[in-house]
C-alpha cells in the first residue's frame, strides 16, 4: 500500500490554475523531494496534502484513507515550516505538546512523547526556554520535534532549511537524513535547493507550472534528464546546450562533428533532424581524463573562475558559449588553448520542438 | 609581513567622533519649536489648574496667569459633590458613575467582538469576506449625525431608549469599523505559517484565537482599549441623545454645569469639573503611552 496517493489533483485560485491533473504515488517510508523554482506549485501541493488548502478537484489518500475533505489534524501528518512557526509565547515544551493537548491526550503520555522527541533531537536542555531565546538551528529542531511528537506516518517539510546559514543548513540536512533512517517515516520535502534535493531524496519530483516534469531517483534525474527543463535546472553550473543537426549517427554543429555511437537513445524517438546536444561542465574531460573520451577538440579559454576544489572555464564550442569544469590544481589562464574531450555516453540529446529527450 | 596588532601612527587631521556644536542652528530651531508648541498646549491647562484652586474673589481680580494667593480645594469638592444641574445637586459624581457603567461594558464588548471579527477576516477568509469588510469600513466614513434618528427608533423598538445599555449598544456598534480594521491589520501581520501550524496541531477557530493569537497581540489590545476608553469617555453626542437626566454620562453633566445660565458663573468650579472629566483619558495616556506608540507602529509598518 502506498503511503500517500495523489489522484488527478487540481487547484485553482480563481482563474489561475496552480496545479493541473497531478498524479503522484509515494511509497511507505519513502523520502520524496518536490523541487522547483519559486511559483512552480510545490509548496501549494504540500499545503494541499496537509489539508491547509481546499483542492479544486481530485483526491488525496494517506495510508489508504481518502482524506480529501479531512481536517489537517486528522490526516496523520506533521508539518515543518520554513519560518519555524513556533508559538512565541509558549516554552519549547508547551510548543511540542500543543497538538497533543488539543487532542486531549493523558498527561503522562504527553510527557513521555515530549521526552522521547527531545531525546531524539537533543533539545532536552531547551525545554523550558521560549523560542525567542533559541538560535535558528535550535528553533528548526523544535519545529521538527513538534511534528515528531504527533507520532504521524507522514512528515511534510516546507523549505525547512532555507532560513539557516550555509553551514547550519549542511549540518541539519545530514541530521534530517539520519532522522529519516532512524524513524523510517514517509517524508515529503519541498525545496528549491538542488543540493538538498540530491542528497536527501529517494526520489525527486521536479515541478514547473503546476506539473511534474520528471519523477525519478537523483541518479536518474542527473544522468538521464527527460526534458530540457530538467536538464537545465539540475546541476550547477547548468548543462551546456549546443544546437545542431543529427544525421547518420553524427551530431553536427558548425564545424564540430560528434559521432553519437555509444549514446543510449530513448525508444521510439527520431534519429534524424534538428537536435540539441547537452553535456554537463563536469562531463567535459580535460587533462588525464582525456584518454577515455572518444571525441576531442581544442578550445580557447575566455575566462577562468578558480573555486578551490575545481576550476571553471568559460569558452565556446561551435560558437556556443560553454562552461567546462577542470581539476582545481590545473593551471590555466585566459587565452590558453585547452584540449577537451566529450563522451557521448555522458551526454543528452533533446528534440528542440518537443524539448523531450531523444 | 605587517604586524596586524601594532598601532598605526595617528596622522594629522580629523580623528574619532566629529565634534558637534551645542547651540547649532539646527538645535535652536528644533528645541525652539518644541518649546513654543508645548507652551501653546500647556498654557491653557495651567490656567485651568490655577483658576480651579482660587476662590471667586481672587478670580474677579482678573489675573488669570498669576498663581493662587491662597489655595482652596473648595471648587473641586463642589464640582464633584454639590454642583447643580437642573434639580439634581449632587455634582459630577453621578455622571462619573454613569460614565463608568457605560464605559466598562462598551469597551469590553466592542474589543471582544471586533478582535474576533478581525481574526476571522484575517485568517478564515470566507466567501464574501472582502465585501463584508468593505461594507464595514464604509461605515466608518458615514457621518454619525445621519444615523442619529434611525437609532432612536431602533432603540425605542427594542426598549433600550434612555437606558445605559442602549448607549452601550450604540458605542459597541460604532466602534466596530475602526476596531475591526485595527485588529484585522494586526492579525494579518502575524505570520500565516503560525496559523497553519496551529491547524496542523488540531486547534480550531477558538483554540487558535484564544491560545495563539490573543497572547501575541497585547499591544494592539492596549491600543484598542485606549481608543475606546477615550472615545467613549469623551463622547457627548450619543450621550445627550440616547440617555435621560438620571443616566447622563459625565460629559453631558459637565456641559450642563458649565453652561447653566442661572446664578453666577463659578469659573473655579467649572475649571475643576472640566479637569475632573478629563482625568480618565489623561491617566490612560500616561499609564499606557509607551504601549500605545508601540502598538500603533506595529500595526502601521506591517498592516
Amino acid at each position: 500500500m502506498n503511503s500517500v496517493e495523489i489522484k488527478n489533483l487540481d487547484l485553482s485560485f480563481g482563474s489561475v490554475k496552480v496545479l493541473q491533473n497531478l498524479n503522484l504515488d509515494i511509497g511507505q517510508g519513502e523520502f520524496i523531494v518536490l523541487l522547483g523554482s519559486s511559483g512552480c506549485g510545490k509548496s501549494t501541493l504540500l499545503n494541499c496534502i496537509a489539508g491547509l488548502l481546499d483542492v479544486t478537484g481530485g483526491q488525496i489518500h494517506i495510508n489508504g484513507k481518502n482524506v480529501t475533505w479531512a481536517e489537517p489534524s486528522e490526516r496523520g501528518i506533521g508539518m515543518v515550516f520554513q519560518s519555524y512557526a513556533l508559538y512565541p509565547q509558549m516554552t519549547v515544551e508547551k510548543n511540542l505538546s500543543f497538538g497533543l493537548r488539543n487532542a486531549k491526550m493523558p498527561k503522562d503520555e504527553i510527557d513521555a512523547r515530549v521526552a522521547r522527541a527531545a531525546e531524539i533531537l537533543q533539545i532536552q536542555p531547551l525545554l523550558n526556554r521560549k523560542p525567542g531565546a533559541l538560535s535558528g538551528g535550535q528553533r528548526q529542531r523544535v519545529a521538527i520535534g513538534r511534528a515528531l511528537v504527533r507520532d504521524v506516518d507522514v512528515f511534510l517539510f516546507d523549505e525547512p532549511l532555507s532560513n539557516l546559514d550555509a553551514k547550519l543548513r549542511a549540518d541539519l540536512r545530514v541530521e534530517i537524513k539520519r532522522l529519516h533512517g532512524q524513524l523510517q517515516n514517509t517524508m515529503i520535502y519541498v525545496t528549491h535547493d538542488q543540493i538538498e534535493a540530491m542528497t536527501l531524496a529517494d526520489r525527486i519530483a521536479i515541478m514547473k507550472g503546476g506539473k511534474i516534469m520528471q519523477l525519478g531517483s537523483p541518479h536518474e534525474i542527473y544522468n538521464r534528464p527527460q526534458n530540457l527543463y530538467v536538464a537545465d535546472f539540475i546541476g550547477s553550473p547548468s548543462m551546456n546546450f549546443i544546437k545542431g543537426d543529427l544525421s547518420g549517427g553524427t551530431f553536427r554543429a558548425g564545424d564540430m562533428v560528434i559521432p553519437v555511437d555509444g549514446y543510449d537513445f530513448a525508444e521510439g524517438t527520431k534519429r534524424e533532424g534538428a537536435a540539441i546536444f547537452g553535456v554537463r561542465p563536469e562531463h567535459i574531460a580535460t587533462g588525464d581524463a582525456l584518454a577515455s573520451a572518444p571525441i576531442r577538440t581544442q578550445v580557447t579559454v575566455d575566462l577562468v573562475e578558480p573555486m578551490g576544489a575545481d576550476t571553471l572555464i568559460y569558452s565556446s564550442i561551435a560558437g556556443t558559449p560553454v562552461h567546462i569544469r577542470m581539476d582545481g590544481q590545473a593551471v590555466v589562464r585566459k587565452g590558453d588553448t585547452v584540449e577537451i574531450g566529450i563522451n557521448p555516453k555522458d551526454a543528452s540529446l533533446f528534440d528542440p520542438d518537443s524539448e523531450l529527450r531523444l | 609581513m605587517a604586524d596586524m596588532t601594532a598601532n598605526a601612527p595617528v596622522l594629522e587631521g580629523p580623528s574619532g567622533p566629529k565634534p558637534r556644536r551645542r547651540f547649532s542652528r539646527r538645535n535652536i530651531f528644533l528645541y525652539g519649536t518644541l518649546i513654543v508648541v508645548s507652551m501653546y498646549y500647556l498654557l491653557p491647562l495651567y490656567v485651568m489648574v490655577v483658576t480651579s484652586l482660587k476662590g471667586m474673589p481672587e478670580i474677579r481680580l482678573g489675573n488669570i496667569f498669576s498663581p493662587p494667593m491662597e489655595i482652596t480645594y473648595e471648587p473641586w469638592v463642589k464640582a464633584w459633590a454639590e454642583a447643580c444641574t437642573g434639580i439634581n445637586c449632587d455634582g459630577l459624581s453621578r455622571g462619573f458613575m454613569n460614565s463608568v457603567q457605560i464605559l466598562v461594558p462598551s469597551v469590553v464588548l466592542s474589543i471582544a467582538i471586533a478582535s474576533v471579527n478581525g481574526y476571522a477576516l484575517a485568517n478564515w477568509r470566507f466567501k464574501g469576506s472582502e465585501v463584508f469588510f468593505t461594507i464595514l469600513i464604509i461605515g466608518a466614513f458615514i457621518p454619525y449625525q445621519t444615523m442619529l434618528y434611525p437609532i432612536v427608533i431602533m432603540l425605542r423598538e427594542i426598549g433600550l431608549m434612555g437606558s445605559i445599555w442602549g448607549l452601550v449598544l450604540v458605542h459597541t456598534v460604532f466602534g466596530m469599523p475602526i476596531l475591526t480594521l485595527l485588529f484585522r491589520n494586526y492579525f494579518t501581520s502575524i505570520p500565516e505559517e503560525l496559523f497553519k501550524a496551529a491547524r496542523v496541531d488540531g486547534a480550531g477557530f477558538w483554540g487558535i484565537y484564544l491560545r495563539i493569537m490573543v497572547p501575541m497581540s497585547l499591544p494592539i489590545f492596549v491600543v484598542a482599549m485606549i481608543l475606546q476608553v477615550t472615545g467613549i469617555w469623551n463622547d457627548f453626542l450619543f450621550g445627550v441623545i440616547y440617555t435621560k437626566p438620571e443616566t447622563y454620562p459625565m460629559t453631558v453633566q459637565l456641559n450642563n454645569i458649565v453652561n447653566s445660565v442661572q446664578g453666577i458663573k463659578e469659573y473655579n468650579v467649572n475649571m475643576a469639573a472640566t479637569l475632573l472629566t478629563g482625568l480618565v483619558p489623561l491617566i490612560i495616556y500616561f499609564v499606557s503611552g509607551k504601549l500605545f506608540v508601540r502598538g500603533i507602529a506595529a500595526g502601521a509598518v506591517k498592516g
